[in-house]
């Protein structure tokens, strides 16, 4: 018999500290393999978030920053324009990213910034207990929002895709989910497409991808990819929202 | 040849979250009532004769917890 799956060489030996179940796990794994296939594990710099993504550092085996809450698009900004020749990535969570770090994000996309932003959006402030985020959905129940979410009260949830693809310094722009082994690999397909934005200089590039929370939504790990499916994306569609390369939106969807 | 797999479980890695026993299109993996030393259940082979190695557990898996084999005809896999 011959080994057919391995550990990416992009990762290191930590375990991951997520819960049971939390699909932040293959999302590491995607991106590592991807850092991997193009090469780039030696001279990537990833920008890890605040949120339960903070201890991204130790999983990652390339050189890792740590940035405030949400500035780590403003950080890799800062890496990127003194070191060009290094590929640079952030992975925030909504909570860092859709929250307090909006504004460095639009601004770095309106920029248009050479950097890769992995955004992963469960819907919830994971690490602190399950409060709502922006992003949680209307009607959601979270610690903070204990009857659900309403419009009246807490706002409309917000499509960060759909707002930045309206950026002309944004040339990728997808939403996929790592809900099933085929989702994984559209996800895979667009994260290699946000990489090829950054490698051919043609401004920012951000995957969002939906994520699940099973802790927080009291869910069990399969039931919380069946929300996703069921709930989640009715709210937040999937596809590619902005691709540099026309061709490659047409055929990707 | 019938391509025949096997799965390895790192048991100190499993969190039993049951993903890839939600996902096994052959029902291969389940449960088991071992725990490793931070509790939780880990996954075994129950049934590892119908095993074909399609690595969809390993695909699933958020801890990579499993590594997959695979033996006769097939082409390179993921």
């Amino acid at each position: 018999m011959r080994q057919v799956t391995a550990k990416p060489k992009a990762l290191t030996n930590a375990p991951f500290h997520y819960c049971p179940g939390c699909t932040h796990g293959i999302i590491h794994r995607l991106l590592a393999e991807t850092l991997d296939e193009f090469g780039l594990t030696e001279n990537a710099i990833g920008i890890a978030s605040v949120g339960c993504s903070v201890f991204a550092y130790d999983y990652f085996n390339c050189d890792m920053q740590q940035a405030a809450h949400g500035r780590a698009p403003a950080v890799a900004t800062g890496i990127k324009r003194v070191r060009p020749q290094n590929f640079v990535f952030t992975y925030q969570g909504d909570g860092d990213l859709g929250s307090i770090g909006i504004g460095e994000t639009i601004h770095a996309a309106n920029r248009g910034e050479n950097i890769t932003i992995i955004f992963v959006n469960n819907a919830v402030y994971g690490m602190t207990g399950g409060q709502m985020a922006p992003t949680t959905l209307l009607g959601q129940k979270s610690s903070t929002t204990p009857t659900g979410r309403s419009i009246g009260e807490h706002g409309y949830p917000l499509p960060v895709s759909e707002l930045l693809q309206a950026l002309p310094g944004a040339a990728y722009v997808a939403r996929t989910t790592v809900t099933s082994p085929s989702q994984i690999r559209i996800t895979k397909r667009a994260l290699a497409q946000a990489f090829q934005a950054q490698i051919q200089g043609r401004g920012l590039g951000l995957v969002e991808i939906l994520s699940t929370c099973p802790v927080n939504w009291h869910m069990d790990p399969v039931e919380a990819l069946t929300f996703i499916n069921e709930e989640m994306v009715a709210q937040f569609p999937l596809g590619v929202f902005k691709d540099f390369d026309e061709e490659v939106a047409r055929d990707g969807k | 040849m019938r391509i025949k797999g096997r799965v390895d479980v790192e048991p100190e890695l499993c969190k039993g979250c049951g993903l890839c026993v939600a996902f096994c299109p052959r029902k291969v993996l389940a449960l088991a009532d071992e725990v490793n030393s931070k509790g939780y259940r880990i996954v075994a082979q129950v049934k590892p004769e119908e095993c074909n190695g399609c690595t969809i557990c390993a695909q699933m898996c958020p801890d990579i917890a499993l590594t997959v084999w695979r033996s006769g005809r097939s082409k390179e896999a993921v």
